[in-house]
């Protein structure tokens, strides 16, 4: 893998450790409302604190919250949300993608047809759409994040079965008489797996981004427990009066975690397909 | 070729119903407007005589008949909270959308395609690596996030331009454009170009990609020996072919930039379709979210036929193909 790859696999291990350690992390528990001192509202960084040793690194936001521990809180959000829709999306477009591949004939038809349909619109607005019948939530918008997502995941499946099923090792096991679901979870889904991780991890960063802008929107998460992207919504009024912090610095963990994931891809791409790394 | 036109009309039409009766079904089930439109101490009675007079009573397969119906003379109902034709609010704010959409687009292509090639044409150099990292930079930087951090440099902090809204209108053929004067470029600019920044990306990707390949082709050897100069090889021979992909991605990616306007007219306050989908799902108007939906899908129904038919007609393989 390239050096830019392994930077960004530290930087989202590092990334995903501090939202895992978010609560011995953080200075501050920053859902408590109790702990928050509204004479410490929109303080900028590196204030001291009103009462007590504290000092608020990244400032503070309108509830006199600490930037760092909510950032690192809604750090831990948006990978939840970012990683549970991958996974699930992942899986149900694996289901789909092979059954097409497989059985071909009106199956492949009618699946891809349906997945043609869906990508012909931008997952932005169906996730729009599913939100504002659901309602916000966290369970809500893991699955409009999988509604927008998983025809990616079937199409790309079904790319790689196609050209893995015609191969010796696939006439091999089909001719020692296994049943088809063996072929297929134990011989064929392996070797479509290395793309599949390049299209997941291109996934994860859309996904997340794609949380964020809702929850900008302000049809995502609830507001009692900001993401990274509530988070920059809320600072975005105090923006204009010249209070940069509370809307920057969880922009600028989000664009770190963002361009990690993608720069993560890009290697990962180079690394299945080998012409490209000869380039 | 005519069969083709009627066939791909046809699958339009089809898609435009099933995509109606989603759109109907999902916002049906949005909540009840009810709740909204009566004063809370009105009575049961007055409550169930709104209903009535709505026709907010009937099973929703019947407001379904009814609103085919409706819509099929041009009527999508009334907003709830504007009392205004639902499709007449989203028409008049379109012009709006489709101006910050094609400004969008032209940024884009003018500012990714020349780059793209330039970064092609050398695939190993380090300019061509930083173009690489600048266009990975684009796909990753949040659309709405970028927006705010250009208010706040060029507005607030130099104060070059305005913060958010469009400028005077002016009608050109009965359509109001702000691009007609000075003060509408500068409310345009900062939207546009945050609107822009991922298609960009996507266009430099695209065109860097296509020329290396371009470069490789047999034509391009030949003309080489022919003694052709390289500005001749590349601004000729090279630009034709890659333009095929460009064209069709640009007319597609036109869609998404539509769509993606709803995030950008929201950091911007720029009034168009997109902010009116955000302030009526906030208020539960629900004909005007079925109106937003439902002229959004016809145009990219319509987008997706102009360039499938356009395609057509550029390459012959697919005009004349058994399976068009």
């Amino acid at each position: 893998m390239s050096r830019s790859g392994y930077a960004a696999l530290i930087a989202l291990t590092l990334l995903v450790g501090a939202a895992l350690f978010a609560p011995w992390l953080a200075p501050q528990n920053p859902y408590d409302l109790a702990a928050l001192d509204v004479f410490d509202a929109r303080l900028p960084p590196g204030s001291p604190a009103y009462a007590g040793q504290m000092h608020y690194w990244l400032g503070t936001d309108a509830q006199g919250r600490d930037m760092l521990s909510a950032m690192l809180y809604g750090l831990r959000i948006s990978l939840v949300v970012g990683f549970a829709s991958t996974v699930l999306a992942l899986l149900i477009g694996i289901v789909f993608g092979l059954i097409a591949a497989w059985r071909g004939g009106w199956v492949d038809a009618l699946v891809m047809r349906i997945v043609d349909v869906q990508l012909s619109f931008p997952a932005i607005l169906l996730a729009l759409v599913l939100l504002a019948v659901t309602g916000p939530g966290l369970a809500k918008i893991v699955l409009a994040l999988v509604a927008a997502q998983w025809a990616y995941y079937a199409r790309a499946t079904r790319g790689v079965a196609l050209v893995e099923r015609n191969k010796d090792y696939i006439a091999a096991a089909r001719l020692l008489r296994l049943p088809s679901w063996r072929v297929l979870a134990h011989h064929l889904l392996p070797n479509c797996l290395p793309t599949l991780l390049v299209v997941a991890a291109l996934q994860l960063a859309a996904a997340i981004s794609l949380e964020a802008t809702l929850s900008f929107l302000g049809i995502g998460l609830p507001v009692t427990e900001p993401s990274l992207g509530l988070l920059i919504a809320n600072g975005f009024q105090y923006l204009l009066s010249g209070r940069y912090w509370i809307s920057v610095f969880p922009g600028v963990l989000l664009v770190l975690l963002l361009v990690s994931c993608n720069v993560l891809a890009d290697a990962l791409r180079r690394l299945a397909d080998p012409r490209e790394a000869a380039r | 070729m005519i069969a083709l036109v009627l066939r791909r009309l046809l699958q339009s039409a089809l898609v435009l119903l099933v995509m109606s009766l989603l759109v109907f079904v999902a916002v049906y089930a949005i909540g009840d407007p009810i709740a909204l439109l009566v004063d809370p101490q009105a009575d049961q009675h007055d409550v169930a005589r709104v209903r009535a007079s709505l026709g907010l009573d009937a099973p929703w397969w019947a407001q379904y008949g009814y609103f085919l119906v409706a819509a099929g003379r041009g009527d999508l109902g009334q907003s709830f909270i504007h009392g205004e034709p639902a499709i007449r609010l989203v028409l008049e704010r379109m012009p709006a959308t489709l101006e910050l959409a094609s400004a969008a687009l032209l940024i884009a292509l003018f500012a990714g395609v020349p780059l793209g090639l330039w970064a092609g044409l050398r695939p190993n150099s380090i300019s061509a690596r930083l173009v690489n990292g600048l266009s990975l930079l684009g796909f990753s930087l949040p659309t709405f996030w970028v927006g705010m951090m250009l208010i706040m440099l060029f507005a607030v902090g130099l104060g070059w331009l305005p913060t958010g809204g469009r400028g005077p209108t002016e009608p050109v053929f009965g359509v109001p454009l702000s691009i007609t004067g000075i003060a509408g470029w500068r409310h345009l600019l900062l939207p546009a170009a945050t609107l822009a920044l991922f298609k960009w990306s996507l266009l430099l990707r695209l065109t860097a990609g296509a020329t290396r390949e371009a470069m490789r082709q047999d034509y391009v050897r030949f003309a080489r020996a022919r003694g052709l100069s390289p500005a001749r090889i590349v601004g000729v021979h090279v630009l034709k072919n890659i333009l095929i992909p460009i064209v069709t991605v640009s007319g597609l990616e036109f869609g998404s930039l539509i769509a993606f306007a709803v995030v950008t007219e929201t950091v911007f306050a720029w009034p168009g379709m997109g902010k009116l989908l955000i302030d009526s799902i906030a208020v539960l108007d629900r004909p005007v979210v079925v109106a937003y939906l439902l002229i959004t899908v016809a145009l990219f129904v319509a987008i997706n036929l102009v360039v499938d038919l356009l395609y057509a007609l550029l390459d012959p393989r697919v005009r004349f193909g058994s399976t068009a």
